[in-house]
């Protein structure tokens, strides 16, 4: 059964390459317009996904519906879908503007038409000066905006990026995140976007799914990911985590059989008692720009924490207090304490 | 002053070395050059008598009869018309699999790829022998189709090797690209793999033409008496016609390599040619 208000939808998909499982039985639903990522490490199964959705790979068993439609056994170029390559994979012997017209070529659309439809994406992608250049002559950002425009051209129910911003030095990679994030909510395009990157995930998703080991940890909003990570591989991935073996009660680590994780900006030391904090002693103090990583030893647990104003000595001698822990059973949520 | 003293040396052994490097280029340009410059005297020659060190007189009565005489005139009609097919053919076949090599991982790509140099590893009149006897059986010998089948089997190295690298040389995602873009494998292959490799299969076919239009051997085995290539015109003709007439002969062949040589140039010394041989 597929319903026509998914954007896509994975259903059982299970892929096995070189006789290794690399997707088990994964399920994934994204809804129409929404922006999902693939995040996980390299060798989980992201990237494999994504091809499958795009139609490069076919899987052993399951199915891939786009937009209501089934096209499990369809190959690429019969697929409503249009990706973006990591490395662009822009045709160098093409100017910009032929690279983003041929996929409407291919589609024997009118000359008078491609123009005016390549036009267009190139506006939206602010490119319309270099459109009779060639790849090898623009830069990378500029290489990566014609990928996107040879994508939306093609006006594909789904969008597919993979690591689309890997390629990018750092402060570039803000801006086009930035503007991908803005040009996907104004075409409401379905969105999947592989990626490494939690930061990259967090600040362009409707919803993030965590991968790991071809199979989905955790499929939900990215504040959700970070209040609540339903395994403990999902609290090791996104953010930071003080992982503490034992149990957890009244604000303090307790002996037991459990996993205790609590974040270090929730982690707080002052120089007074207060309700529920305990004796604690700073043993380093290292600054991480905007906050302060402060290492901190208490008779129950040793913490790191996170801390932007007030900031200790090293040596300094007063009370820390855990404003909130996870806690883990086998690997999955049990309680937020 | 050690230090000094060793650079000095330094500098009086690259003057001695420099003197051998010039003596040895000067010995290899008269080596190479010579015979050729001797050829293009020759070829415009009334006579040239030993040890005068320039022709008696000059004439261009050789050229003349080279192209009056019909023998002649068709080996220069043959070998336009067998080069260029065997050229085409041989991009017919050979191209093909030379993208399977390249793309493909299937079993025995290697042995394939090795297999390829059979034909140019062994004495080469053993083959053609055998080969000849089996042309009499099909009636192949003395046709133009027997001649252009010998001619293929030596341009078969170049059209696969070389294209096979050129092949592997395009990134699979520029592939990938154009079918997610909506094209069907065929097209894909038109439009960017074979554009992309399209340097170096100019020069699989520059090579290629060089090879069939030289080829000697098998060509006089297979195609004599009814067909004669330049080539093979030269046997008979260093034999029987003034040395005049086989000069002028010899620069008519050599014309068609230097023209494509110098054509694909750009290409051979950009390296295309050596990472021909270099496929994994």
């Amino acid at each position: 059964m597929s319903n026509a208000t998914h954007g896509l939808e994975l259903i059982g998909l299970t892929k096995i390459l070189g006789g290794r499982v690399i997707i088990d039985n994964l399920n994934l639903t994204v809804e129409k317009g929404e922006m999902v990522s693939l995040l996980g490490p390299s060798g989980c199964g992201k990237t494999t996904t994504l091809r499958m959705i795009a139609g490069f790979l076919i899987p052993e068993k399951g199915t891939v519906n786009v937009a209501g439609k089934d096209v499990t056994n369809l190959g690429p170029e019969k697929r409503p879908s249009a990706m973006v390559f990591q490395n662009y994979a822009l045709w160098p012997h093409m100017t910009v503007f032929k690279n983003v017209a041929y996929p409407l070529k291919i589609r024997k659309m009118g000359k008078a038409e491609i123009e005016k439809r390549v036009h267009e994406v190139l506006e939206v992608v602010n490119l319309m000066h270099h459109k009779d250049s060639r790849p090898g002559q623009i830069s990378g950002g500029e290489q990566q905006r014609v990928a996107l425009a040879r994508a939306l051209v093609q006006e594909p129910d789904i969008l597919l990026l993979d690591e689309p911003l890997s390629n990018l030095d750092a402060k570039l990679r803000v801006k086009v995140r930035e503007d991908i994030r803005d040009l996907q909510r104004r075409l409401g395009i379905t969105t999947v976007i592989v990626t490494h990157d939690q930061d990259e995930a967090l600040s362009i998703s409707d919803r993030i799914a965590v991968m790991n080991e071809g199979r989905i940890e955790q499929f939900s909003t990215p504040q959700d990911l970070y209040d609540q990570p339903a395994t403990e591989y999902v609290a090791n991935f996104i953010g930071s985590l003080n992982r503490i073996e034992g149990g957890y009660a009244d604000g303090q680590v307790i002996p037991g059989n459990e996993v205790v994780g609590i974040r270090p900006e929730d982690v707080s030391f002052s120089k007074s008692q207060v309700a529920g904090s305990y004796p604690a002693t700073v043993e380093l103090v290292v600054p991480r720009g905007h906050f302060h990583e402060v290492y901190l030893k208490r008779a129950d647990a040793s913490l790191r924490a996170f801390v932007s104003i007030d900031v200790p000595k090293a040596g300094d001698i007063g009370f820390a207090k855990v404003s909130k822990a996870l806690v883990y059973k086998d690997g999955k949520l049990v309680r937020t304490a | 002053m050690a230090k000094r003293e060793n650079n000095l040396n330094l500098q009086t052994g690259s003057l001695v070395t420099r003197f051998f490097i010039g003596v040895f280029v000067a010995f290899m340009a008269v080596f190479i050059l010579g015979p050729l410059i001797w050829l293009a005297l020759q070829a415009f020659s009334t006579t040239w008598t030993f040890p005068n060190l320039k022709p008696d007189g000059w004439t261009l009565v050789w050229w003349k009869r080279v192209f009056e005489t019909p023998s002649m005139v068709e080996a220069i009609r043959n070998s336009f018309i067998t080069a260029p097919i065997v050229v085409l053919v041989s991009a017919v076949i050979c191209l093909p699999a030379a993208y399977a090599a390249a793309r493909y991982n299937y079993l025995g790509r290697r042995v394939f790829l090795i297999g390829m140099f059979a034909a140019n590893s062994f004495p080469k009149l053993g083959l053609f022998a055998s080969i000849a006897t089996l042309f009499y059986t099909l009636n192949l010998m003395g046709t133009m189709v027997g001649v252009i089948i010998i001619q293929l089997l030596g341009t078969i190295i170049y059209m696969t090797w070389i294209p096979a690298a050129a092949f592997a040389a395009v990134p699979k995602n520029l592939e990938e690209a154009a079918r997610d873009a909506g094209a069907s494998k065929f097209r894909v292959f038109r439009g960017i793999t074979l554009r992309l490799a399209a340097p170096g299969i100019l020069v699989a076919m520059v090579m290629s033409f060089i090879s069939a239009f030289d080829e000697a051997q098998g060509t006089y085995l297979v195609g004599s008496p009814e067909i004669f290539t330049m080539p093979t015109e030269m046997y008979s003709l260093v034999l029987t016609y003034p040395v005049q007439i086989a000069a002028v002969f010899s620069i008519l062949l050599a014309v068609p390599s230097v023209i494509l040589i110098g054509l694909a140039r750009k290409h051979i010394i950009g390296g295309q040619l050596a990472e021909g041989f270099q496929i994994k």
